[in-house]
């Protein structure tokens, strides 16, 4: 599979998952965010960067509980809940917010 | 769900084979599922946490910063053993430092890894529900 930017192709896994980190931008974030008929605001940007920022340092995509919590600590209490986050990506947060950050699927994520 | 006590078993070197990023994602998902998860770490798997790790060189996923964010996962009972570490003259200096923090003590950053003895971890082998070896 693979996903169509300015006439760029850009190659995924079966579910819509970057193959190559270094694919990864902005506008194909956006592109994938369409594709699943969502917009991304200010908010969905603080979780994907955080997720990128995460996976920079860790290596790995977190699980939803991890980064639930993670994201309490460094974004704010009220932002680190399950309702916050489903609220944004309503197809799972780990799982939709890793994609359009180019992450690969979450470890232990079924 | 039940919780059950998941021992990990260590026992390669990081690289050369699967084992050590295996056992890696497999911990990570049991935590995730929140198991009670034990790390040991034997005879030359006790390199899989040395310090300043790079291996480009040989061209595999350089995965020892994962082990850092096991604290994130609530893994936090990480045993090393002592004569392991000896027999390939370690110290645990040489070894990555792991943390957790504790939420019910103000969230203080607290030690993950602990060095004992083989008949310490002999205790620790005897009280698990689970085990599997890497």
């Amino acid at each position: 599979m693979s996903i169509e930017l300015d006439g760029k192709s850009y190659e995924t896994d079966e579910e819509g998952y970057l193959v190559n980190l270094s694919d990864w931008n902005d506008q194909l974030a956006t592109a994938m965010a369409k594709a699943d008929g969502a917009t991304l605001d200010e908010n969905h940007w603080e979780v994907i960067n955080f997720l990128r920022d995460y996976y920079e340092e860790y290596q790995i995509a977190p699980a939803v509980r991890v980064l639930t919590k993670a994201v309490g600590k460094k974004l704010g209490k009220d932002k680190g809940t399950s309702k916050y986050l489903y609220e944004l990506f309503p197809y799972g947060p780990a799982k939709q917010a890793c994609k359009y950050a180019g992450l690969p699927k979450p470890t232990g994520c079924v | 769900m039940a919780t059950k006590k998941f021992l990990y078993i260590n026992r390669k070197p990081p690289h050369g084979s699967i084992y050590a990023l295996e056992s890696l994602e497999v911990v990570l998902i049991g935590a995730a599922f929140e198991q009670a998860v034990t790390l040991a770490f034997i005879d030359d798997g006790v390199y899989q946490l040395l310090q300043n790790q790079d291996s480009s060189a040989i061209g595999t996923k350089n995965f020892a910063p994962t082990y850092r964010a096991l604290g994130d996962y609530d893994v936090n009972r990480i045993y090393v053993e002592r004569e392991s570490l000896e027999l390939r003259g370690l110290v645990k200096e040489d070894l990555m430092p792991l943390t957790w923090e504790d939420e019910d003590d103000d969230w203080a950053e607290k030690d993950s890894i602990h060095v004992v003895g083989s008949a310490e971890l002999a205790e620790i082998i005897e009280q698990q529900d689970v085990i599997l070896n890497f």
